[in-house]
């Protein structure tokens, strides 16, 4: 297996007015090709930052970050990933197939060929037959599942998501996790999740990387031992409750919740 | 749609404003009928005569709606449309000048709403002398422009639009700049991440969504061109278009003329704004507006 991100000593320190905030401090990770990476922590443990220090939206302050061997950046430029944000960030002027279709405009996609991927990924997120709604005609789960077509219409290998569930209610939820779980099985992706949400992390992940705040740092990696085919109530095994408890011992240990 | 029932309350406002306005000009009138009266020695008028004389006045204070109805329909109606007399003929030179100098202005403004929102420099350097403009009373430098711009051989309709276009281009301006800055952070960050270039990302995000603030922006600036057309017409005197029918009516007194320019000027303007609004209704239901 090779590690399609590698990260040594990362640290990242945010300067503001009010004197210097760490956000990240001596991360040593890897993700792996084909791996599903959740990132689960409290609010500030630096997570969501962590992800768009990958996707180059945020640069790193101290050690070193690779994707696929490179920099953020020209991995950014490459479109080594799809990014899929906490709120779906359709263009509300645009129709649900003419969101799939920017970032494919965007990098010059010929129309067959847009037509033949809008198709696709429509498929894939289970919104065969919305192509000419608007986003305001479909619900927040529509919402979130158009926008992560919109994410992988172009084939990046590496797919991040942060909190893309974290706005919809239980039921939902539950829906997509397992809708995205078959997408993780038939596209064969790497995909890094950041989510608050404990059974969450356990249901969708290879890997759990456990992070705390103050400042932002990993405090366990836990590999999953649940079989690749994981039906909903998989959630009420002895195996699933073990390893969600280790998460919450990892959680425990970074003292989050002292404060 | 509209709410039922909302065409009787638009009548009694109507029938309210006509209302008030007949006996506003019995009030202003009165005092200069008695006076007139007296002058040509006429006496024995009763109240009644006296009333009914007010509303039918040559040169009134204020002309009452009857009567600036009849001038309408005297100069539109009745006039052939090319005739000096006729006030389609007026109206269209000051309308030609008004949509000239405004879409001078609407494509200024976006122009250098696009320099200022991509240029942190052009938006320091030029912000302060677009305010600046704005702040010269348009009376005082229209005759200058007019007169600049005659010694240099451009009359006619440019000078008038250029003046159109001092007043349009302003809102356009700010509405624009504020429309260009309005994608969130969250859209910016997505731009970013598929790596598109700023001319992409003006195409496809800054443009569309700055179009709403385009159309609140070209209500505004539309209607200022009309006025800084009609403001360029008054140092040409005794010449065409709106704006020197009110100078020649208030040279002579002719309050009726002036009031009926008016009328014209104002209906002229309320057609531009209600055109601005029709086009933006479609464009909106094009980028598929959730139907309010």
């Amino acid at each position: 297996m090779t590690a399609v991100v590698s990260a040594k000593n990362l640290g990242l320190t945010f300067s503001t007015g009010d004197g210097d905030v760490v956000a990240l401090t001596d991360v040593n990770l890897e993700i792996e090709e084909g791996e599903f990476v959740s990132f689960i922590g409290p609010s500030g443990c630096g997570k969501t930052t962590f992800l768009r220090v990958i996707a180059d939206l945020e640069q790193p302050t101290s050690g070193s970050i690779t994707i696929n061997g490179m920099t953020p950046e020209a991995a950014r430029i490459s479109r080594a990933y799809g990014y899929v944000f906490q709120a779906p960030a359709l263009f509300p002027w645009r129709t649900i197939e003419k969101n799939v279709a920017l970032p494919l405009e965007i990098m010059g996609y010929s129309q067959a060929e847009q037509q033949a991927r809008i198709a696709r990924t429509m498929e894939l997120v289970n919104l065969t037959g919305f192509e000419r709604k608007f986003p305001w005609q479909l619900s927040g789960g529509m919402q979130q599942r158009a926008s992560i077509a919109r994410a992988l219409a172009f084939d990046a290998d590496l797919l991040l998501m942060d909190e893309p569930f974290g706005a919809l209610d239980e039921i939902v939820r539950d829906h997509l996790n397992s809708e995205l779980l078959k997408l993780f099985a038939a596209t064969k992706k790497t995909i890094a999740f950041v989510t608050h949400s404990i059974p969450e992390a356990v249901y969708l992940s290879t890997k759990i990387v456990v992070m705390s705040p103050r400042p932002g740092r990993v405090t366990d990696i836990i590999r999953s031992t649940l079989p690749a085919e994981r039906p909903l109530d998989i959630r009420e095994t002895p195996e699933f409750l073990e390893i969600a408890h280790r998460v919450r011992e990892g959680l425990r240990a970074g003292h989050s919740y002292e404060e | 749609m509209k709410p039922a029932g909302s065409t009787i309350p638009i009548l009694v406002v109507l029938l309210a404003a006509l209302v008030l306005w007949y006996l506003g000009a019995i009030a202003l009138n009165w005092r200069g009928q008695l006076d007139a009266d007296q002058l040509r020695g006429v006496t024995g008028q009763t109240w009644t005569d006296t009333l009914g004389a007010t509303l039918g006045q040559d040169k009134p204070l204020l002309p009452a709606p009857h009567q600036l109805v009849a001038e309408l329909w005297k100069t539109i109606a009745q006039q052939a449309v090319t005739s000096k007399k006729s006030l389609v003929y007026h109206g269209w030179i000051t309308l030609s000048a008004t949509l000239l100098g405004f879409a001078f202005g609407t494509a200024l403004g976006i122009g250098l709403a696009v320099l200022i929102v991509h240029n942190d420099a052009t938006n320091r350097s030029l912000m302060p002398w677009i305010i600046a403009s704005q702040t010269v009373p348009i009376l005082a430098i229209a005759p200058m422009i007019i007169v600049v711009l005659n010694a240099v051989g451009i009359s006619g309709l440019v000078p008038k639009a250029l003046i159109s276009t001092y007043l349009s281009f302003f809102p356009v301006v700010v509405g624009m700049v504020k429309g260009f800055r309005s994608p969130e952070s969250i859209q910016l960050d997505l731009m970013h991440t598929y790596n598109a270039s700023k001319l992409q990302s003006f195409i496809k995000l800054r443009w569309p969504i700055a179009l709403p603030y385009l159309f609140a922006s070209m209500k505004v600036g539309v209607a200022a061109s009309l006025v800084g057309a009609i403001v360029g017409e008054l140092p040409a005197g005794g010449g065409n278009g709106l704006g020197a029918r009110l100078l020649a009516g208030s040279y002579y007194g002719q309050t009726i003329q002036i009031w009926s320019a008016l009328a014209v000027a104002a209906l002229l303007a309320g057609g531009l704004v209600v055109i601005v609004g029709l086009v933006e209704r479609a464009v909106v239901r094009e980028m598929g507006a959730r139907p309010a």
